[in-house]
């Protein structure tokens, strides 16, 4: 029993890291109509950008988070701006076709510029675990945690509560009309790619000091994301919440009961069975996907 | 011209062990050949129906461990083996596309990645059946024995290329055989408007299956001369690089043409082994990644329709 709770408790704790990512990239598609299989290394620029302004200028470490987030969504913008806003009407297998070459391009950069061993990231919390009852948990997977779900809350305020997020919400829903109505789609565009690709830089600098940085490691985030989203739905900011802490339950509770060496099967298999049985995901209410 | 040109490449591929004298060179060859099955099966999905399988690499791995381990712990024939290695992956091409039978698109996309990144893990956690990341060694060459004669060992560069060359002719000319049919017709139809494809008749799903099976049978192939070429099947069969490279290839190629793949696939193969002495392994991944977005940008379709444009013009 105490091992279920430890189960779910360290589920609960990596699956709002992978809300995190799933919502940049459900934002992004829903909203772009583009299929970002880039998403993870922006994951990966985000835990360099901390590791460098860690361990190379020696900032802060809260400040070299959000150094980090700020690295992202820039390098985001500028994505959007070069290569998807020319690509703007072509169809949804080019754009994806273009985000696999970008995929591969930054990820090759990251290699060339880090080298291919693993970096750690130093951080200041003790590795003392905090001991709850039979539970024991790092103090930095809980800061971890709850820098999640502010993240998490800031981005659902600013979708539910700024001008901002009301003209991403109804370029979402009608784009000609959006702009009809004096939205300035092309502005939502970078935005929006820009706020995603931060969301995922952000996940990238939390997650990044409690494993190791190497510059492939983008690929599993990228897996995790899309394994968000579609157990999500396509296009779904709550879906893709609720399914990063399905999935991440479901990992541990993988890991922990039939084999770790298959821990990553899990997302793989929930991928799978998603599609095949409920398509639209598992906290649809209605087909927002054509 | 095109016809003189055609049979100018033949000559030179027919002949290319007679005066190609260094190994290396040939065996860069060998690997053009093996990846110009790849990309030829890979787009008979994405050129002809129009979905992008991003798990081709799993087809081309199962085909090597079918035939690597068939060879290796059964000791059979290395003959039955390739026969495995075509129709054991062409069973899962099979059932991914029953799976998949209404998901079109990114979904596909993700199915096929989600199926290579389950049997990569297989490859690599399940110890006993595939020795994990310690992969298969000994894989017995090729060899042809006919009654009554001593057996010839396709052990050699010079035999084994025309093993390939052989194989690369099989599934052009099959690739062709389909697009010339019936079957080809329908692709083509549904590739380009589903809805009126399925109001004359065409069942979409039935055909996806049918081309889901065959490429992925083909990749299998491709599989099983690479684990009879290299001697090896190790968990690096499944490698994404490899299905980057089919997508790299079939696109900057020309999708939806035959003759495409195979260019895509030699240019591929051999730019990056001239460029080798340049640059390192990085640089070139790298600039796999620029040059598909460049060639998306500038040159959508593909060398082989632009080449072909520029002639008629």
């Amino acid at each position: 029993m105490d091992q279920l709770l430890q189960h779910l408790l360290n589920g609960l704790l990596l699956g709002a890291t992978y809300s995190l990512l799933g919502i940049g990239l459900t934002l992004v598609f829903g909203l772009m109509n583009v299929v970002n299989f880039a998403h993870g290394e922006f994951y990966t620029l985000g835990a360099y950008a901390a590791f460098a302004a860690l361990a190379l200028a020696s900032v802060n470490f809260f400040l070299a988070i959000v150094l980090a987030i700020a690295a992202g969504a820039l390098a985001g913008a500028a994505c959007e701006r070069c290569l998807l806003r020319p690509l703007r009407g072509q169809s949804i297998d080019t754009v994806m076709l273009v985000m696999i070459g970008v995929w591969i391009a930054m990820q090759n950069a990251e290699l060339l510029g880090w080298g291919g061993v693993a970096k750690s990231v130093p951080t200041p919390f003790p590795t003392r675990p905090v001991v709850l009852g039979p539970l024991s948990v790092a103090p930095l997977r809980i800061f971890v945690f709850v820098v999640s779900g502010a993240l998490i809350l800031g981005a659902h305020l600013v979708l539910a509560r700024t001008k901002l997020g009301r003209a991403m919400r109804a370029t979402f829903q009608d784009r000609e009309t959006a702009a009809l109505m004096g939205v300035s789609i092309e502005r939502i565009h970078t935005v929006t790619f820009a706020f995603g690709a931060g969301l995922a830089a952000a996940a990238g600098a939390l997650l990044g000091p409690v494993f190791l940085l190497y510059p492939s490691m983008g690929d599993l985030a990228s897996l995790k994301a899309f394994s968000v989203v579609i157990l999500g739905g396509l296009g779904n900011f709550a879906g893709a919440a609720l399914g990063g802490l399905v999935l991440g339950v479901a990992e541990e509770l993988g890991a922990g009961y039939v084999s770790s060496g298959y821990r990553d099967a899990v997302g793989f298999l929930m991928i799978v069975g998603v599609l095949l049985l409920r398509p639209s995901g598992l906290f649809a209410r209605a087909e927002r996907v054509g | 011209m095109s016809r003189l040109l055609v049979a100018a490449a033949l000559l030179v591929a027919a002949t290319a062990p007679a005066w190609v004298w260094n190994p290396y060179h040939l065996h860069t060859l060998i690997m053009a050949g093996i990846f110009a099955v790849l990309a030829l099966s890979l787009n008979l999905l994405l050129g002809y129906t129009g979905q992008l399988s991003l798990g081709h690499a799993a087809f081309f791995g199962i085909g090597a461990y079918a035939t690597g381990l068939l060879t290796v712990k059964l000791e059979w024939s290395p003959w039955i083996g390739l026969l495995a290695a075509v129709l054991l992956p062409g069973a899962a091409g099979f059932v991914i596309g029953r799976l998949a039978l209404k998901l079109r698109g990114a979904y596909f996309v993700l199915l096929t990645i989600s199926f290579a990144g389950c049997v990569s893990l297989v490859s690599v956690n399940w110890m006993d059946l595939t020795n994990g990341p310690l992969g298969l060694p000994g894989v017995p060459p090729l060899e042809i024995a006919l009654p009554g004669l001593p057996a010839f060992s396709l052990r050699t560069k010079s035999a084994f290329y025309y093993v390939v060359l052989a194989a690369v002719g099989l599934a052009y000319l099959l690739c062709l055989g389909l697009i010339r049919s019936r079957v080809g017709r329908a692709l083509v139809a549904l590739r380009e408007n589903e809805t009126l494809a399925a109001s004359v008749g065409i069942d979409g799903t039935h055909y996806l299956v049918l081309a889901a099976a065959m490429s992925a049978g083909m990749a299998g192939l491709a599989g099983g001369l690479y684990a009879h070429y290299t001697r090896f099947v190790s968990p690096e069969v499944f490698l994404f690089t490899y299905t980057v490279t089919m997508v790299i290839m079939v696109v900057a190629g020309g999708k939806g043409t035959l003759a495409g793949p195979v260019v895509g696939a030699v240019l591929f193969t051999v730019l990056p082994e001239a460029l080798r002495a340049a640059t390192s392994w990085q640089w070139q991944m790298l600039l796999y990644g620029v040059l598909l977005v460049a060639v998306l940008f500038f040159m959508p379709e593909g060398v082989v329709p632009a080449l072909r444009r520029w002639r008629t013009s």
